[in-house]
């Protein structure tokens, strides 16, 4: 789109760049011709569920693992075969890999050590990274006297003080409770802003990924389902995968009955037909219409939450209701084995009581602009798991 | 079950079989030893208890050689150990794969057999027909009449190989439960794989070292066993000594004092080991004593 653009300025060479990388485990592929940009000081959040490749993405860019095929670039630099001291990179562990026999400062200040950093500058440098965090306080002390969040912090900080040019964090909030990961999600937030360099952060917690990502790349079977950034992922998924693991999936199957330009028209199973943008569709094809929840209404024969205007709707039969606090979730049912959420938020209580309940027939409703067509995963989720590349990796490693 | 838990005698209930064994089989002998080597006289007329304190002064006049040589084959045998031992245990812990069982068994498996005929066994393997001689010849490491038993060379190594195991097992123990995740942290920081072992790998496994050196260096220096069979008088270290001191002239107090001697040494050289090693090479080059705060 800008190539002109980024032939002229040396500011868009990607900070990270992917090149058909391909990464086998024995016979298991872990990652499978991967194509990936990431630009300079972006949080890029790879996004997927266990064994889809993303820490064997990670572990590519840091160096410990080689690729079988393909290349990897930092800064416009092909990496291959520099081993991982030797790379612009500092990575976030999952259990922080904190050294156990050296004090918090010790563990801050040991790359700059190795870098040769002068003592001065290495006492400043640790000083300003621990009050970053919020640490200088606990300088003394051994990792093991630190609290899981405390320790994430000294990880962060051990990896940031030597102003990598890429930081790769690896499930760095997995191990804390949901509060305590929700301030520090914050908090990672700012300190890539304050920094400025540039984050890749693997989780599989989409929630996580949309709070903080500036993009995101949803992975699947050692591929990327799609690259896009938060908000169109979660409004315009492409695929049914990415559909799915984000958010609930809301999927109703399809067939493209004919395109008109950019739209196409897909008779739904649930006996209607709707048009949307094409997404690439070919005539014939099956596809998946996606609604999510939030957008969408609950209507009865009588009683009618439905925005006037442009809508779209279709029948189907109230499975459950439950409470949420916030909202009320509704299952309803459509024909041709389509389940549908829906999420009414609860802001008047007698708009509330009046929802029907387990039952009910009811009528489905959303404004055209909300619906997407998406295309039928590979295989809806990655079969493989932790498991099946430990037992690869561990047959490597004795072959 | 409430009151009973919560007695304050309790603890000291709990370590009253163990205290007792102590004293009986610890602290009496002890005393007693230590009252032996105060007597003067011998087997034949009596000894008597004449607070003789010259019993120390000609043990340590008499056989310092032994004492010396004691610790020189045994401190030899300790750093030999040490040698092999950790390559053989990093080797078990991180690179044996599903060999590992295998292995740690093959280190434990000379244990089947008892030490007296393993050390018997070595006689053989060292003899002036055997094959290590043969080799040795040939290579020229020894002359063509050199001969390896009755050698320190041969005490030394007897020690090494009956003492390996206690070496092998606690520096396995101690790398085996290490995080090798922090090889990789030490890697991403900058270190390359040597920095990455002296910084990080070497200062975790201290702890196995340490043990480690201790279990081997504390029962060598009292062995008696391989200077025995191996070795000649010339050869002789102090448990021989007092082995024939007890056995042979019967001399039950200049026995005692050196019994005595040998172990006040042996506990002064573990503190002061302990205090060095324990807690500096644990904590690594980089522990700096910090005044800040």
């Amino acid at each position: 789109m800008e190539e002109q653009v980024s032939e002229v300025s040396t500011d868009t060479v990607p900070s990270v760049a992917l090149r058909g990388v391909t990464k086998r485990f024995g016979d298991f592929v872990a990652v499978d011709d991967l194509d990936l940009d990431i630009g300079q000081g972006e949080f890029f959040t790879l996004l997927g569920p266990s064994g889809c490749g993303k820490t064997t993405t990670l572990r590519m860019i840091a160096g410990f693992e080689e690729p079988n095929e393909g290349e990897v670039r930092i800064d416009g630099t092909d990496v291959a075969g520099l081993p991982a001291h030797r790379r612009p990179t500092n990575t976030v562990f999952q259990s922080y890999a904190l050294f156990p026999h050296l004090s918090v400062k010790d563990n801050v200040a040991y790359g700059l050590k190795r870098k040769g950093v002068a003592k001065g500058e290495v006492d400043r440098r640790v000083q300003e990274e621990l009050e970053r965090v919020g640490l200088w306080g606990e300088a003394n002390r051994r990792p093991n006297q630190l609290s899981g969040g405390q320790q994430q912090r000294v990880a962060l900080a051990r990896a940031v003080v030597n102003l990598p040019k890429v930081l790769l964090l690896d499930e760095p909030l997995g191990a804390l409770d949901l509060k305590l990961r929700k301030s520090l999600q914050v908090e990672l937030k700012r300190i890539q802003q304050e920094i400025g360099i540039t984050f890749v952060y693997v989780t599989h917690d989409q929630e996580e990924a949309l709070t903080m990502s500036d993009r995101i790349a949803v992975m699947n079977r050692g591929i990327v389902e799609q690259v896009a950034p938060p908000v169109e992922i979660y409004e315009r998924p492409t695929t049914t995968f990415v559909a799915g693991f984000i958010g609930v999936s809301n999927l109703m199957p399809g067939t493209v009955r004919s395109l008109h330009g950019e739209k196409a028209e897909v008779e739904l199973e649930a006996g209607i037909t709707v048009e949307a943008d094409s997404n690439g569709l070919a005539t014939g094809e099956r596809c998946h219409a996606v609604v999510r929840p939030e957008k969408l209404y609950v209507s009865t024969a009588g009683n009618g939450s439905a925005p006037a205007g442009n809508t779209q709707s279709v029948d189907g039969v109230v499975a459950s209701s439950v409470y949420l606090g916030t909202a009320t979730q509704l299952v309803v049912e459509l024909k041709g084995d389509a389940r549908m959420t829906v999420l009414c938020p609860n802001t008047d209580e007698a708009e509330r009581q009046s929802l029907p309940g387990g039952g009910a027939d009811v009528q489905l409703s959303w404004t055209p602009e909300h619906i997407h067509l998406v295309r039928e995963s590979g295989t809806e989720r990655a079969t493989a798991d932790h498991e099946a590349i430990g037992r690869a990796r561990q047959e490597e490693a004795s072959a | 079950m409430g009151a009973w838990a919560k007695s304050k005698g309790t603890p000291y209930f709990l370590m009253g079989p163990g205290l007792l064994w102590l004293t009986i089989f610890f602290v009496l002998p002890m005393l007693f030893m230590l009252s032996v080597s105060l007597y003067q006289g011998s087997l034949d007329t009596t000894f008597e208890m004449t607070w003789h304190f010259e019993n120390f002064k000609t043990a340590i006049t008499d056989f310092d050689t032994q004492f010396v040589r004691s610790f020189i084959y045994a401190g030899a045998a300790t750093l030999l150990c040490l040698v092999i031992a950790y390559p053989l245990s990093y080797a078990i812990a991180f690179k044996a794969g599903r060999w590992r069982q295998v292995m740690l068994l093959c280190v434990i498996a000379p244990f089947f057999t008892t030490y007296l005929i393993r050390t018997y066994a070595w006689q053989t393997i060292l003899s002036n027909d055997g094959t290590v001689v043969n080799v040795f010849q040939t290579l020229g490491i020894l002359g063509d009449d050199g001969t390896l038993l009755k050698t320190p060379t041969a005490v030394i190594a007897g020690l090494t190989y009956n003492f390996l195991p206690f070496m092998v097992l606690p520096i396995y123990a101690s790398l085996e439960q290490m995080d090798t995740r922090l090889i990789e942290a030490g890697r991403d920081l900058y270190s390359n794989a040597r920095t990455a072992f002296f910084k990080i790998t070497l200062p975790i496994s201290m702890p196995g070292v340490i043990a480690g050196t201790l279990l081997t260096f504390i029962p060598a220096v009292g062995d008696y066993v391989n200077a025995t069979f191996l070795g000649s008088p010339n050869q002789a270290m102090i448990g021989n000594v007092i082995q024939s001191q007890y056995l042979v002239t019967k001399d039950y107090p200049i026995a005692a004092a050196i019994s005595f001697i040998m172990m006040a040494l042996i506990v002064l050289m573990i503190a002061i080991y302990i205090k060095f090693a324990g807690e500096e090479s644990l904590m690594g080059d980089e522990a700096e004593v910090v005044t800040a705060k």
